[in-house]
């Protein structure tokens, strides 16, 4: 045995090492095995799954881009929110500063081109478990989280498109906004809205609807940012991080990545 | 300068929604129900011919300024990637279904039937998989952040409106309903039918059929309705917002300048003024009961009688397969989607404005 194999003994098999990971080198299957069984990262994973699962062209691998994603926009989030913050006075200045004084600095890029990128890979995740029809049964409880997921990675993007506090942001979430004045029942400006009154008193008017709750006043101001600030950093990426929880444990529950019965 | 770009060659006309929308639609229809024009239209060949020939139309048509301009923002990007990708993927999907169906007729199982029996352990094989994905993503954003700066316009101001205002680019097909709609409608009615209606699916489609492969021939009306949905009312209706609606929301041909000038006739005509003024040559009832009454009828006929109708004839086989409950699910679905083309059409042909109109109640459908 050579110096260097009596180190790399040494190394591998010191209590250190073994203290991290419990099983040899991954190349017998009971290791393999263990390497998945035994990493909290890696066992969302089953042992084993079916060769199909794992062919490009008929995964696309978008679930698992669109998580990969998921992670990038909470690192790089969590890098812009050290430096921005949501008030009108500051956000504007906080932006051209990440802008004009970071040198290279990529991590605004990286989270606005990659929550593009997974509206995108969520959408063409949807399209292919429709194709394949992979959400017939056992598959239909999943197939309607994951409707939801969509619908939740819209709302985080859209709820994140107005924190830059520039014009595209207000004007973009003042036409997005606009509408749910008109949320029947809710919105000021909803059908029958004005049958809703006690009395002489309109009860739903434009500063007790839907999109007053939504925005904190009357029109997109810094109530309004601070309101999507909270929803982008922290509200909707819980409900997104519970509901991820649900959707994955539910691939495995439900027989894992779909194939022909 | 726009009379030697490739986008002069294209009629003024042919830019108009009115003109390509309903020819896309026929078109679709046609294609995803006729085996032999798909067959043709996936063959590696054509598709690959497609892509050349639209390549090439954009690298040309980079040469005008305006479209230079449209497609280098950076926020529609991701508009140009996602027709790259929705086009491959739809290519993909389609070929390996075809080729499924082949192997079907042929007393075969699908593609994906012998896989599904091998095994294969996710350490090694998944996981250096997704280590590659995860590496190719990781670059491809680098990349893309290092090349483009992230947009960032003015500073907020309530004073000065952009024009045109455009929501997010994944929200420009709902904000082009608001055209044929009103708000509660294009903005919350239709969402929530859509949310509702892609959850709905597993629990309305008892096709046992097609799980786990691609095919079309044993899952042709689901496949092409939620084509149809995705494909042309969501991706086309998004280009159409982001490429063609410039100021004041006017349709302007590809290439042309944005001019904040441009006027277009607006002149809709509510139905009760067809039915009352123009029909029956008498001035709107006073009432607002009365003069929507023709709306009430038609609208109300339309989701009442129309599912009814259907289940005696196109949809005879459906509603035995499905059932009461399914079928009506399945049907008001559908008619809801065929009717946001419906008003688009009526709207473009006789300029239709509103089935019902009762602004009293801000209720106009």
């Amino acid at each position: 045995m050579t110096a260097i194999q009596r180190i790399k003994q040494k190394f591998f098999e010191s209590q250190v090492w073994r203290s991290i990971f419990r099983h040899g080198y991954p190349d017998t299957r009971r290791n393999q095995s263990l390497a998945v069984l035994s990493n909290v990262f890696l066992h969302l994973h089953p042992v084993s799954v079916r060769k199909s699962g794992i062919r490009l062209s008929y995964t696309w691998c978008m679930g698992g881009i669109s998580f990969f994603l998921f992670l990038v926009l909470t690192v790089t989030g969590v890098m812009l929110m050290f430096y921005y913050r949501p008030t009108a006075e500051f956000a504007y200045n906080d932006i051209v500063q990440l802008r004009e004084d970071v040198a290279m600095g990529i991590m605004r890029e990286l989270h606005r081109w990659g929550a593009h990128a997974m509206v995108i890979s969520v959408w063409l995740h949807m399209y292919r478990v429709f194709l394949t029809g992979s959400y017939k049964p056992p598959r239909e409880f999943n197939w309607a989280v994951g409707v939801i997921l969509l619908k939740l990675t819209l709302l985080l993007s859209f709820t994140g498109y107005l924190l830059p506090w520039d014009q595209l942001a207000i004007w973009a979430i003042t036409v997005g906004t606009n509408m749910a004045r008109a949320t029947p029942g809710a919105g000021h400006e909803g059908p029958f809205s004005s049958m809703i009154k006690l009395g002489d008193i309109p009860l739903l008017h434009s500063g007790s609807d839907v999109r007053f709750a939504l925005l904190g006043g009357r029109f997109v101001a810094a109530p309004a940012l601070l309101r999507f600030y909270v929803l982008h950093c922290v509200g909707f990426p819980l409900i997104a991080g519970v509901l991820m929880a649900v959707h994955f444990w539910r691939v495995r529950k439900d027989g894992g990545v779909s194939g022909p019965l | 300068m726009a009379e030697h770009d490739v986008f002069s060659y294209v009629p003024t006309w042919a830019w108009q929604p009115k003109f390509f929308f309903p020819i896309l639609s026929l078109l679709f229809f046609i294609v995803i129900w006729n085996d032999r024009l798909i067959r043709f239209l996936v063959k590696p060949a054509t598709a690959l011919t497609v892509l050349a020939v639209a390549t090439i139309i954009f690298c040309l048509g980079l040469k005008n300024p305006t479209f230079r301009a449209i497609v280098s923002k950076g926020d529609n990007i991701p508009i140009v990637m996602m027709l790259l990708l929705v086009g491959f993927f739809t290519w993909l999907a389609l070929r390996r279904g075809t080729l499924n169906d082949d192997r079907i007729a042929q007393g075969l199982k699908p593609m994906e039937e012998d896989e599904a029996h091998q095994k294969v352990m996710v350490w090694p094989d998944l996981v250096y998989i997704e280590f590659i994905c995860l590496i190719l993503i990781s670059a491809g954003l680098l990349v893309w952040s290092l090349a483009m700066k992230a947009p960032l316009e003015q500073p907020a101001t309530r004073v000065d409106t952009p024009n045109p205002s455009k929501a997010p680019w994944y929200f420009l097909g709902l904000q082009e309903l608001l055209v044929y709609f009103d708000p509660w409608i294009a903005g919350v009615l239709l969402p929530g039918i859509v949310i509702g209606g892609l959850i709905a699916i597993p629990y309305i489609d008892n096709n046992p059929k097609g799980q786990g492969y691609y095919t079309l021939r044993e899952r042709r009306f689901a496949i092409s309705m939620f084509l149809y949905g995705f494909l042309i009312l969501w991706v086309v209706l998004i280009n159409v917002g982001t490429f063609l609606r410039g100021p004041n929301w006017n349709i302007f041909p590809l290439g042309d300048v944005w001019d904040v000038h441009k006027i277009e006739v607006l002149n809709n005509v509510n139905l009760s003024e067809y039915f009352w003024v123009l029909g029956m040559g008498q001035p709107l009832p006073a009432h607002w009961f009365v003069r929507e009454l023709p709306g009430f009828i038609l609208v109300g006929g339309y989701l009442v009688l129309g599912p009814a109708i259907l289940a005696k004839t196109l949809f005879k086989k459906m509603y035995q397969e499905l059932g009461f409950v399914r079928y009506s699910i399945l049907v008001m679905l559908f008619l809801l989607m065929l009717s946001v083309v419906l008003k688009m059409v009526l709207r473009w042909s006789f300029n239709l404005k509103y089935f019902v109109a009762i602004p009293e109640f801000f209720f106009n459908i």
